[in-house]
């Protein structure tokens, strides 16, 4: 194995960096959990807990390996000088060479990967300890598993991932598993079609991506190759291409678009956001992690970690917003907007999602790179938690039933736990001082504010008026007012609701709502911590000190000497950078404006707003009078049945073509099914069908009818007249001669004795009349 | 003398006993006119020693003398077996072999 | 020597006629006797060789021993005394070209080999002690080897032999 290190040697200020164990051995982080998947297909079934062990210890020790790598990346970064680039700790494998062009594998381990594969070994080993309560006596529960740990490894994959064409794998194993997750239920028809929508509507994001990675590679291999001896799919290579000045503006614009259509596919933006909703069909552990906290989050990581393709492809930080923000703006709202007419609360929690995505798209877009990405880090602990509290209500106090209107209600006197975990998502969710979720997403508007956005910032600020809102109309819903239907003790035929399981575990059939199980409660708990603690590790209002987050992740733009690791002329490798010009003030680096001399630039430079307490308190203001609106509407609304509002829907014309738009979702999907779908799939079905009736069966049955007379032909002439012909004459032969032979095997002596001397006899006088 | 007067005769020996061997019907016959072909044999030998002037071909014509002896010895013995089982020491009746 | 041509033609055409007559007689005791004809013509031979012991073994073993053998198997295998019809097969015809063919080889062989080669006039008897000399010398494994077939021999015509 090559391991391939690069180090920073710029001059005097740059030196070696602490690497350690974990770093180096950042790789095992997904295989583990991939060898665990073969595992638990091959022998999962026989073991006690049916490979569900196998699964959860894979994914622990993904987590220590994670937390490993974690810590000591933190102590390579505090190692590197004031303004040095720290540079990531990659190695490389040659898997396959062929026509010259050279296919590596290996990792890429820097402040973003590590951080991402940390969330997701963390959420991942929560949900699967989560899912051991859940999914008890499922009818598939160690496939379950295996799909769960399968997911896992190819999300660290791609997490990880050196170079794109790893980087596609990890995707599209995870696109495999959602489908597979959501589709877990596949006997009812409605899960397997929401599992088919899902990939579809994903993969047509996909060709993006592909395109995107052909457009790259062909674009940037000659000079990745010839500037730091990297191929055209090396991620570094890439980023260092992209900010080179090289590109021409139009390839590279349009790889940043066909990259972002597959973002808009995988993270659920407008238009391709019809998907996620629909996977709510999955069980709640499967939406818990893939379609809240982990795989949604892909498009969002694809846009992080080739950030430099997409600053200079979309013209980030230039003049007027760019599609990114747009879309991102338009998702935020649309979401938002449909997640006040939803009856599911599972439903609620996937808008919530998409529109939280939105955010984070919103924010990569407007150049907050490091808001974006530590939104996504406080999301997946709040939204996690959401999602496995939603779990609990319908695993132990609706009958598996989501439907808030009917089955659910005053349910925080039942279930204390998992109301107090709710309750502290929700206030991060919204963005509340002081949980997690207004050190990230505020952050997010407040630095599209700063760097010229104005429209957007409000738009921002609109969204989280809503997503107050709602989710306190969501909150009140489940938890306060009286209880109805299953969560009053009514049972009523909602078992084929969303999870309709085999042999139930054992609560006591039809006991009252309770508290769910510790196996339940304290990932719960956990998860509630971090939404409420985690905000602390970037907490930009208490002053750059506690900026952690910052500082370990956010890539350093500064212009590093470029060296060829196999010591050839590097094209823009002279004396060393003088520290003081290059890497001091972090506003002079020329990443990202400028050609950089010298060296070449992983990152751009970037912008930070200054916190200010007047602009907290006004997002604050805000999100209060979204609750206090919320609080009000609903309770009137459903509680005490004021008869202004009840059925203010149907009696008033506008407001009720307005609800109509709504519950139909834009009529997006009418749109999407009936005309895209039904238009190309229709002509395509009939054409296959002609072409499998004429083409394929006329073929089939043309060889039969040749075969046929070939078939007589040889059982004619060749097998009976030639073979046989010459077989038996083959015998004929043999039994004349041996009966002409037959004489010589008398059995008398005397005329084996004439024959001995006459043979022998007649030998010699051979050789003696020959010889001299 | 010549060589070759002995030499011829025992050439004429040994073509007279390859015809007896060829021809006698009779197992004994047969045996003795082996025995003239051993002659032959012998009389080759001596007329090399006397030719060479050393004494191997003697001993080893002793050597086919007793050989020879042991050979009759057992030869008879055979006939003697087959006489007892088959009644016949015609060699044409001890063929079992058909067609 | 005149003499020596004089013996050795006279006993040629006695053995010769009576190889022939041990191969053509119809009596098998009458085919014995001719044979002993030819061994001692052939004991005489041996002397004409100079080679004494020889001669007198032949005459001892061959004459004394096995012709007796030979008498024997034919009294116990019920050999008619007298005339007896067809001692010949079918191949009698067969032999006879290739007794020819076989004299032909050889003859042509041993003229081309030897021509008017000459016998050494003044060879002297060879003394019996020079073919002792000889046994136990250099060709004592083949004498070690001749008690074994002989003992073999015995051995084997007894088992043969006896009534079981």
């Amino acid at each position: 194995m090559t391991g391939v290190r690069i180090f920073a040697v710029a001059g005097e200020a740059g030196h070696l960096l602490d690497g350690g164990w974990f770093l180096d051995h950042a790789w095992a982080i997904p295989v583990v959990p991939a060898i665990a998947f073969v595992a638990i297909l091959l022998v999962g079934r026989r073991l006690p807990m049916e490979g569900s062990e196998l699964g959860v210890a894979s994914m622990v020790a993904s987590l220590v390996l994670s937390a490993g790598a974690a810590w000591q990346w933190i102590g390579r970064v505090q190692s590197a000088a004031e303004g040095q680039f720290v540079e990531p700790v990659v190695r490389t494998w040659s898997w396959w060479r062929v026509g010259g062009v050279d296919f590596t594998i290996g990792q890429h381990a820097d402040g973003l990967a590590v951080l991402v594969a940390l969330v997701v070994a963390f959420i991942s080993t929560l949900v699967q300890v989560y899912s051991l309560e859940y999914l008890r006596g499922d009818r598939r529960y160690t496939h379950f598993f295996a799909a769960l740990t399968l997911f896992s490894a190819g999300m660290l994959t791609m997490v990880l991932a050196e170079d794109m064409i790893l980087f596609l794998l990890g995707w599209e194993i995870m696109g495999l598993c959602s489908f597979m997750l959501i589709g877990h239920w596949w006997e009812d028809g409605a899960n397997s079609r929401a599992a088919l929508k899902a990939f579809f509507t994903v993969r047509t994001g996909d060709v993006g991506l592909l395109v995107g990675i052909a457009v790259l590679f062909f674009a940037a291999d000659g000079w990745t190759r010839e500037t730091l001896g990297l191929p055209g799919f090396s991620i570094r290579g890439i980023s260092a291409w992209a900010l080179s000045g090289e590109p021409d503006a139009t390839l590279i614009t349009i790889a940043a678009v066909a990259l972002f259509v597959a973002c808009i596919g995988k993270s659920s933006q407008f238009p391709l956001h019809t998907w996620l909703p629909d996977a709510m069909a999955g069980p709640t552990p499967v939406s818990s992690l893939l379609h809240s906290s982990t795989m949604v989050v892909a498009g969002v990581f694809l846009v992080a970690r080739l950030y430099p393709v997409f600053f200079v492809g979309f013209d980030i930080l230039g003049r007027g917003p760019n599609p990114v923000m747009v879309i991102a703006a338009i998702t935020i709202l649309i979401a938002a907007a449909l997640a006040f007419v939803q009856d599911d609360i599972k439903r609620v929690l996937a808008y919530s999602t998409v529109s939280q995505l939105g955010y984070m798209m919103l924010g990569l877009g407007a150049g907050a790179w490091l808001p974006a990405v530590f939104h996504v880090f406080t999301h997946a602990f709040f939204k996690a938690c959401l999602f496995l509290a939603a779990g609990s209500v319908s695993h132990s106090a609706s009958h598996h039933s989501f439907d808030m209107k009917r089955d659910m209600g005053g349910l925080r006197r039942h279930m204390p736990v998992t109301f107090a975990t709710w309750t502290v998502s929700t206030l991060a969710l919204c963005g509340v001082f002081p949980f997690s979720g207004f050190f990230s997403k505020d952050e997010i508007i407040d630095n599209v504010g700063h760097n010229g956005y104005a429209f957007f910032m409000w738009v921002g600020l609109g969204g989280a008026f809503l997503t107050a809102a709602y989710m306190t109309r969501a909150t009140w819903l489940t938890f306060f007012g009286e209880s109805r239907g299953a969560a009053a003790g009514v049972s009523h035929d909602a078992h084929g609701a969303h999870d309709a399981h085999g042999a139930h575990d054992g609560h006591g059939s039809h006991a009252g709502p309770h508290e769910s199980g510790p196996l339940i409660t304290v990932p719960l708990a956990i998860l509630a911590v971090l939404a409420l603690g985690s905000g602390v590790l970037n907490a930009t209002p208490f002053g750059s000190g506690w900026e952690r987050i910052k500082d370990w992740v956010e890539p350093v733009a500064a212009v590093v000497p470029a060296e060829s690791p196999s010591g050839g002329a590097a094209r823009v490798l002279s004396a060393p950078v003088a520290p003081a010009a290059e890497e001091g003030d972090s506003h002079s680096s020329p990443c990202g404006s400028q050609t950089p001399e010298g060296g070449v630039c992983y990152a751009p430079q970037l912008a930070h707003a200054k916190f200010a307490w007047s602009k907290a308190l006004l997002s604050m203001a805000i999100v209060f009078a979204g609750i206090a609106s919320s609080w009000l509407l609903t309770s009137r609304l459903f509680g005490a049945r004021d008869p202004r509002l009840a059925g203010l829907t149907a009696r008033h014309r506008l407001l009720g073509a307005g609800h109509r738009l709504l519950v139909e979702k834009y009529y997006l999907d009418a749109l999407y099914e009936r005309v895209v779908v039904r238009a190309i799939v229709g002509p395509v079905a009939r054409g296959a069908y002609a072409f499998n009736q004429r083409g394929l069966d006329g073929i089939i049955h043309a060889v039969a009818a040749a075969a046929r007379v070939v078939a007589r032909v040889v059982y004619g002439t060749l097998d009976q007249r030639v073979v046989d012909g010459t077989v038996n004459g083959a015998g004929a032969v043999a039994h004349r001669a041996g009966a002409a032979a037959q004489p010589a095997q008398s059995g008398r002596v005397s005329q084996y004795g004439a024959l001995l001397f006459g043979a022998a006899a007649a030998a010699a006088l051979v050789l003696v009349l020959t010889t001299t | 003398m010549l060589v070759n007067q002995f030499l011829l005769l025992g050439a004429v020996l040994f073509a007279i006993g390859v015809y007896g061997v060829v021809a006698r019907k009779n197992a004994v016959l047969v045996l003795m006119s082996i025995e003239l072909i051993l002659s032959s044999v012998n009389l080759n030998l001596l007329a090399f020693a006397m030719r060479s002037g050393t004494a191997d071909g003697h001993t080893f014509a002793l050597y086919v003398i007793a050989v020879a002896a042991a050979e009759v010895g057992v030869g008879l013995g055979l006939v003697l077996l087959v006489y007892r089982n088959r009644r016949t020491i015609s060699v044409d009746e001890l063929s079992e072999m058909h067609g | 020597m005149v003499a020596q041509q004089v013996g050795f033609w006279i006993l040629a055409v006695a053995m010769v006629v009576g190889a022939l007559r041990v191969v053509t007689t119809r009596n098998v005791v009458h085919a014995a006797l001719w044979l002993v004809v030819v061994l001692s013509g052939a004991a005489a031979q041996y002397v004409l060789l100079a080679a004494e012991f020889v001669a007198l073994t032949q005459v001892l073993v061959y004459i004394g021993a096995i012709m007796v053998l030979f008498l024997f198997g034919t009294m116990l295998t019920r050999a008619r005394i007298g005339r007896e019809q067809d001692l010949d097969n079918s191949y009698r015809l067969l032999g006879v070209p290739v007794a020819l063919v076989v004299l032909a080889a050889m003859a042509i062989a041993l003229w081309r080999g030897f021509g008017d080669e000459r016998l050494p006039e003044t060879a002297r008897p060879v003394p019996t002690a020079v073919v002792s000399d000889q046994i136990f010398g250099p060709y004592l494994v083949p004498f070690w080897a001749l008690s074994f077939v002989l003992l073999a021999a015995v051995v084997g015509a007894i088992v043969l032999a006896r009534k079981d």
